[in-house]
């Protein structure tokens, strides 16, 4: 299962990316895997505050809803609207076009995995 | 003792791991809510065929010379007319009219019918059969459930499939009609039966043979299109088709008449469990009804959402029992209750979806049906 390596992680299968003073945010493939087909998301508006480890948004699949969890606290920069008409984006190119949302903060203090660790967690949560 | 542990495993179990399953608890099994994709078994079972392990539902037989007066005192529908080799959908009821469960009435022989219930509730039932067989001379109810397994073959390709596989005359079994023969050599109960709203098969043998006729199915409908299929299709596939689930459109608080399955109740058959209350709804209404609906605004209902009729309304005036994403139709598409004066197509209502308050529309149930 494909592991970018220049992302972070969260144990809860978020991806982030720091891009100067904000962070972007995604899931993960394995995260996407667990959820199936992704028909519906709705994401946080660019402006909303958003508080880490609250829910900020939802992703849904056929079967289950599955809530996004901020990983981290700020302003909401920018939010993906590709997936209002493409939410299987999430499926199909979850660290790319299937982005979530850009929050305006810093990961200081988050506990965030680099790549290897983020593979080792999985490695356990496969067995 | 952990859940898994505790879990039992269908004669299919192995072949489920084998085709990558990923394996859930339902109903005391373990048992694959989905193999590769949901959207794609939802779409084989809709245009070619899926197979679907359904060893885990209840097979509870009635014998005796007071058999059929058994059956027809337990269930609304009436099987006077049920031959042998005929299958009927029907309610068990209790008392108030409400529905113990629903299931499906074979009639084997003359005096034995076999009562295909859901797993779920394969106890609750066999313990209110029993409970009602007690002190009657001429019935004996049997639970046979374990000594049975079940596989469901369905779609439009399933006859031809099936067909491949078996010397018996498909064409000659009618819908919801069955006979005994064999499948891949195999003994079957070959039943044209089903819970997609397609055309297939429900297939009964022995625990033992059921993974040789699971792997002959799959390699001859492989090449032509069948996929196995789990319980996530299955649940779309009944819901599209507008088909009442146990535990969500009907349970011991509904009614034939309020999920709008009058078409089971026959209150010309005489006397029967529950009949009273029955009677008293057909000549006065019923307060609810099952609806089925859209949404309008941008939002998925499910199950256990409460609707309102107004937009800032405190009091709810039913719930949402089943609701996802429609994979033939693409969109958000549900099932409620609603009080039976707000029950005409293309009337509003609001579903309550988290913090959201959005809009939806009834409309005619089933969502889906296929073309014959």
């Amino acid at each position: 299962m494909s592991i970018p390596q220049d992302l972070l992680y969260t144990k809860s299968h978020e991806w982030v990316r720091v891009e100067g003073d904000s962070v972007v945010i995604g899931i993960t493939h394995y995260a996407q895997d667990q959820l199936g087909e992704v028909v519906f998301v709705e994401l946080p508006a660019v402006g909303d505050a958003v508080e880490a480890g609250e829910e900020m948004g939802t992703l849904e699949s056929v079967k289950a809803v599955s809530e996004i969890l901020a990983p981290l606290s700020g302003e909401v920069i920018e939010a993906n609207e590709a997936l209002e008409d493409s939410p299987d984006l999430v499926n199909k190119s979850p660290f790319d076009e299937g982005w979530l949302v850009k929050i305006k903060g810093s990961v200081e203090g988050m506990d965030l995995l680099d790549p290897q660790s983020y593979a080792t967690l999985l490695e356990a949560e496969q067995h | 003792m952990t859940e898994s542990e505790s879990l039992q495993k269908t004669p299919l179990y192995d072949q489920h791991l084998a085709a990558g399953g990923r394996m859930v608890p339902f109903a005391g099994y373990s048992l694959p809510v989905q193999y590769t994709s949901l959207a794609q078994e939802h779409t084989a079972v809709r245009t070619k065929a899926g197979l679907f392990d359904v060893s885990h539902m209840g097979e509870v037989f009635i014998t005796g010379p007071k058999a059929f007066d058994f059956v027809q005192n337990i269930s609304c529908n009436d099987h006077s007319k049920l031959a042998i080799g005929r299958a009927q959908y029907t309610g068990l009821m209790y008392a108030q009219g409400t529905f113990v469960d629903d299931m499906l009435v074979h009639r084997m022989e003359e005096n034995e019918f076999l009562l295909v219930v859901n797993a779920a509730n394969r106890q609750k039932d066999v313990a209110y059969l029993q409970g009602l067989a007690e002190g009657v001379d001429g019935v004996v109810v049997e639970d046979r459930s374990d000594q049975w397994a079940q596989i469901a073959i369905q779609g439009p390709l399933a006859p031809e499939i099936v067909q491949a596989l078996t010397s018996t005359d498909l064409s000659a079994i009618r819908y919801y009609r069955f006979v005994w023969g064999e499948v891949a050599g195999r003994r079957a109960l070959i039943a044209r039966t089903g819970y997609t709203g397609e055309d297939g098969f429900e297939l009964y043998t022995t625990p033992e043979d059921a993974p040789t006729v699971w792997r002959a199915l799959l390699a001859e409908g492989g090449p032509k299109g069948l996929v196995p299929a789990g319980l996530g299709a299955r649940d779309t596939l009944r819901f599209e088709s507008g088909m009442c689930l146990y535990g969500h459109e009907i349970d011991a608080e509904t009614t034939p008449l309020e999920a709008g399955l009058g078409w089971i109740v026959k209150l010309a058959k005489g006397d029967f469990i529950g009949r009273d209350i029955l009677e008293a709804q057909v000549e006065n209404g019923t307060g609810r009804r099952l609806v089925g609906f859209e949404m309008i605004d941008r939002g998925i209902a499910r199950n256990d959402h409460e609707v309102f009729l107004g937009e800032t309304d405190k009091n709810s005036v039913g719930s949402v029992t089943s609701g996802t994403q429609s994979p033939t139709f693409g969109k958000a598409l549900g099932m409620a209750y609603l009080p039976t004066d707000h029950t005409e197509i293309g009337s509003e209502f609001f579903v309550q979806i988290r913090s959201r308050r959005l809009r939806a529309r009834v409309i005619r149930l089933p969502f889906y049906s296929r073309k014959k």
